[in-house]
């Protein structure tokens, strides 16, 4: 059975091209992109909300685009069991429309962090992640608001819940504050939410595909994702 | 006709970052005495309409939904007459 994955495109975006080449051309995949106004998500099986700066970031990252008729039909979606997975924006964009706790701040720094970074992954049990075979990736990060911020009541229920998916952590694995590159609470890298469908993550594994690149660390989590429908 | 001004405040657990570089910024500049500087928004709109509570009810809502994030942010509201 081919998946068939849908990139969410609004005007901003910049990774939507990718993250289609990535599941399509190097995991074979049906992909198909569907512009922010439209009202269908055309069958998808999956979908993806990409990196980029919708609306240009304006008022709060992903303010705006929740705003969006297709984000209606994705929150249906979502809320009926199907697969979402935003990646940067895309993240920003499920905090800001309420499929997943917690909002993305401005990185401690104040400065746009562009760099590979590691990320330990602490549920292996998720759709995302039960097919990877590594305890830790090695995936870029590229963002000036990765600063994940959830209130004590919501970060006790992520854990009590295993939403916390990925940590940023050292080339060893060790999860650590010196290894966090953006003041994120608890090193969070990703979190799903409570029914395990939705991910959100600042690193790239669409960026971490394609061999020729040298590092394939993200594909693993597409394949995760594949494998949840054998 | 309503004129409707909004103050959103980022929370004063969290950190706001753009305030400590602005602090930073008056230490360079000398003024040891300034602290706590915090980075806040200033929105104005009107509401085209001469019903109060409608004006006070369509405001409190675009906040809610969308001009202010409730997880980080608190927002004031202030409407005036506008002729």
């Amino acid at each position: 059975m081919k998946i068939r994955f849908g990139v969410v495109v609004f005007p901003g975006s910049n990774c939507d091209h990718d993250a289609y080449y990535s599941v399509k051309q190097l995991l074979g995949n049906d992909a198909e992109f569907l512009w922010h106004k439209e009202h269908s998500l055309k069958n998808s099986d999956v979908i993806i909300l990409p990196g980029g700066f919708s609306y240009g970031d304006y008022l709060r990252s992903g303010a705006i685009a929740k705003l969006s008729p297709l984000m209606n039909e994705v929150t249906n979606f979502a809320e009926k069991g199907g697969i979402v997975i935003g990646i940067c924006n895309g993240f920003q964009i499920l905090t800001e429309s309420g499929l997943l706790p917690g909002v993305l701040l401005k990185n401690d720094s104040l400065k746009f962090a562009c760099k590979d970074v590691f990320i330990k992954v602490t549920n292996k049990n998720s759709i995302f992640t039960k097919s990877l075979i590594k305890d830790y990736l090695k995936i870029p990060i590229a963002h000036g608001e990765g600063n994940y911020f959830a209130d004590e009541a919501t970060l006790t229920s992520l854990k009590a819940n295993n939403q916390i998916v990925f940590k940023y952590c050292n080339q060893d694995g060790e999860v650590n504050s010196l290894y966090n590159p953006n003041g994120s609470i608890d090193n969070i890298a990703g979190i799903v939410n409570k029914t395990g469908n939705v991910l959100g993550m600042m690193p790239h594994p669409e960026r971490v595909c394609n061999p020729i690149l040298g590092n394939t660390d993200g594909v693993g989590i597409f394949k995760s994702i594949m494998n949840s429908f054998k | 006709m309503y004129r409707a001004k909004i103050f959103v405040k980022r929370r004063k657990s969290i950190l706001d970052p753009q305030g400590k570089a602005a602090e930073q910024g008056a230490k360079l500049l000398g003024f040891n005495n300034i602290s706590k500087v915090r980075i806040d928004k200033s929105i104005e709109f009107f509401i085209n309409t001469e019903d109060y509570n409608l004006a006070q009810k369509e405001s409190d809502e675009f906040c809610k939904k969308l001009l202010a994030n409730p997880i980080m942010e608190d927002y004031e509201l202030v409407l005036e007459k506008f002729r």
